[in-house]
């Protein structure tokens, strides 16, 4: 045995700074690897916001549960999903998550309480709404978390569900995740008011935090869960981080230029990694980033030898039921 | 002048802008023209024609229609297929119902435009959808451009129209090019177009399928002679220039990329059957009943219509003798 903390355990700094690495670890691996063609349809990576999931999750029981975004695979992973089998997903194959069904955006795994990354905005917060609910109804001590971005902050489905969420007290914590953009739209040009204002109006406590340092994040999730645990209803975080790389891989081939060089080498400035190293004991940080390697290389390994679906399974699991549609070809 | 489809589309909103200043265009990241059509058109026509969204597709639609019942004639830019879903109220039961519940007082003149329309590859399931026959089933005026020229000339008379228009620009289609010697102007909503004249069997193609029955016909050429109909706009249907097509073939073969129960080729079908000439029972290729498109790459292909499909179908009606003395009408 190494004596390293593995891969979801959280409940240390050398197990969080170890969640960093792996999230962002397995990022430039998915990077690689929709630049070569392997993964289709991109990602919309994580790369700079990992403090956030990790933060979060590490205040999370595992009873917890969560919804995610499009930017969804830092949340999946520090929920405790096996790398191997995300990174399957996002190659399609059998292995994956969601046996190659959902992709990148679609990434679930519901035995971890993660139900899953979503393609619409906002969607996801209203249904962790539902997950708080059920579980209060149930008589079970579970909290559920709603990952969204400053985007989502202008669906109307989101602050309808904080007022349901406020009104009936239920246990959910909304995670703003407010890295600047919505795509290329500036988030001041974007919200009016405030995020934290916005929570606050529905009644719901409402708290900013440095989203770039996981430490900060844990504390202030840790508080808010415990209060929702105890049935004192939602609580919102807004954190405040950045994505250092463009809104979804495909932006690498589009000339866009929304924001400056100069802001985005600030923000790569305050980057959640060495912030994390910095409280660990002198070269530990070292063996976790060679051990998050070695684990990303079997990954990788397993991804690609798990097999491609079949065609004739196309439409499986469809209904839950089995019920079979009729072919497109009428045959 | 070498002319792509996103160009085309580009130069539509351009000249429609230039020539009546009514025009204005809401959506997200148009301000960067981040999907194409909307390249420049901030720069040239200034914010307060192109309003660049926060992500609250149901008010900003809401807003176009309020926009469009007072004198303007908004351009709607939706940046996925599935958007459509969020603004059905607003499209179905506000747009196009405002002209007749208001006893002709008012008309609403929106353009909705969804520039990368169907499977777009590794997109998934919420990326994934091609929802024209939802809007020509709700009776909303429903366009489907195959070609470049087509998209320029059937957006124009879009954003001409006085009723709501929704405007889909497969992602299929989006990689045509064609080399335009003619002066581009606006084609009549409603309209269809032969592609290539046949005398045994009519293939309605929608879309970018288009350019695969085209290839299909071009294959078969050989054992059979086939009629490329593109409708253009599902509704109004041509249904005189579909009729006058018949009265040559008599044989109806329909590729559409809907799911197939209640999807346009159904309708085609049944018109066709109660009330046009065939000397063959007609056949269509769609998605399968209820269709999800899985992520795996070669599982979404499975689910779309193909031209192996097509050929089967072609075949199959060729291979139908009638017996039918109508068959005499048409030799
Ligand atoms: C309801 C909805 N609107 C638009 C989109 C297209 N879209 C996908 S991600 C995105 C930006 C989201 O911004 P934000 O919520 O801040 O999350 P971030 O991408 O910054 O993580 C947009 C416009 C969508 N998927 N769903
Ligand atoms: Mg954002």
């Amino acid at each position: 045995m190494t004596g390293l903390p593995g891969s979801a355990d959280l409940g240390s700094p050398a197990g969080r700074y170890r969640m960093l690495r792996l999230i962002r670890g397995f990022e430039e691996l998915a990077l690689g690897l929709v630049k070569s063609g392997e993964i289709t349809g991109g990602i919309h990576p994580y790369i700079g916001q990992e403090a956030v999931a990790v933060g979060v999750c590490a205040a999370l029981r595992p009873q917890d549960r969560i919804t995610s975004t499009h930017r969804g695979h830092g949340h999946v992973l520090a929920k405790g999903a096996d790398p191997s089998r995300l990174l399957a997903e996002l190659l399609g194959r059998t292995g994956g998550l969601n046996r190659g069904r959902g992709g990148s955006m679609h990434a679930a795994d519901f035995s971890l309480g993660i139900l899953g990354a979503n393609g619409m905005v906002g969607a996801g917060g209203a249904i962790a709404v539902g997950a708080a609910w059920s579980a209060r109804q149930a008589g079970e001590d579970r909290v559920a978390v709603a990952f969204f971005g400053d985007g989502a902050l202008n669906q109307g489905v989101l602050l309808e569900s904080f007022n349901l969420a406020a009104m009936w007290r239920l246990p959910v914590l909304f995670v703003c995740e407010n890295n600047g953009y919505a795509t290329t739209l500036p988030a001041a040009t974007a919200v009016a008011g405030s995020a934290t204002g916005r929570a606050a109006a529905f009644g719901i406590p409402a708290v900013e935090v440095d989203g770039m340092d996981a430490e900060a994040v844990r504390a202030a999730a840790a508080e808010a869960v415990a209060r929702s645990a105890a049935g004192g209803g939602p609580g919102f975080l807004e954190c405040r981080t950045y994505r250092f790389e463009g809104h979804h891989t495909m932006e690498r081939l589009m000339k866009l230029r929304y924001r400056t060089p100069e802001e985005v080498a600030d923000w790569r400035g305050l980057d959640p990694l060495p912030r994390a190293a910095a409280l660990l004991p002198p070269g530990l940080a070292e063996r976790l980033d060679a051990s998050v390697a070695q684990q990303l290389a079997a990954a990788r390994q397993f991804a690609l030898d798990s097999e491609l679906p079949s065609v004739e399974g196309a439409l499986d699991h469809l209904y839950a039921d089995g019920l079979r549609p009729r072919a497109g070809s009428g045959a | 002048m070498r002319l792509s489809y996103t160009k085309a589309l580009n130069r539509a909103l351009t000249d429609a802008l230039a020539e009546d200043p009514a025009v204005c265009v809401f959506g997200e990241d148009i301000g960067a023209g981040m999907a194409g059509p909307t390249l420049n058109l901030l720069d040239r026509f200034g914010p307060g024609r192109i309003v660049d969204t926060p992500l609250s597709e149901q008010a900003f639609t809401s807003m176009a229609i309020g926009a469009a019942l007072t004198g303007r004639r908004p351009v709607i830019e939706f940046q996925i297929p599935s958007l459509l879903f969020l603004v059905f109220e607003q499209l179905v039961n506000q747009a196009h119902k405002f002209s007749l519940m208001t006893g002709g007082q008012a008309n609403v003149p929106l353009t909705c435009l969804v520039p990368g329309s169907g499977s777009r590859d590794g997109w998934a399931g919420q990326h994934s959808d091609h929802p024209y026959s939802l809007f020509a089933h709700a009776g909303m005026k429903t366009v489907v451009p195959a070609t470049p020229t087509d998209a320029y000339g059937l957006l124009r008379s879009a954003i001409a129209d006085p009723d709501p228009v929704v405007v889909f620009a497969p992602a299929g289609a989006l990689p045509v090019r064609e080399t335009v010697t003619w002066e581009l102007s606006p084609i009549p909503l409603g309209s269809a177009r032969i592609h290539r004249e046949g005398a045994d069997v009519t293939v309605v193609a929608v879309g970018h399928l288009v350019h695969d029955a085209l290839a299909v016909a071009e294959e078969l050429a050989p054992e059979v002679s086939v009629e490329v109909f593109d409708p253009r706009t599902l509704y109004p249907f041509d249904w005189t220039a579909l009729a006058a097509s018949l009265e040559r073939t008599g044989r109806l073969v329909v590729v559409d990329d809907s799911n197939r129960s209640c999807g346009i080729g159904g309708e085609i079908v049944a018109t066709a059957a109660e009330e046009l000439r065939l000397i063959a029972p007609p056949r269509r290729i769609t998605r399968p009943d209820g269709a999800v498109l899985p992520f795996a790459p070669a599982l979404d292909r499975a689910l779309q219509p193909n031209r192996d499909q097509l050929r089967d179908a072609v075949r199959a009606v060729m291979k139908h003798r009638p017996t039918s003395s109508r068959e005499d009408r048409g030799r």
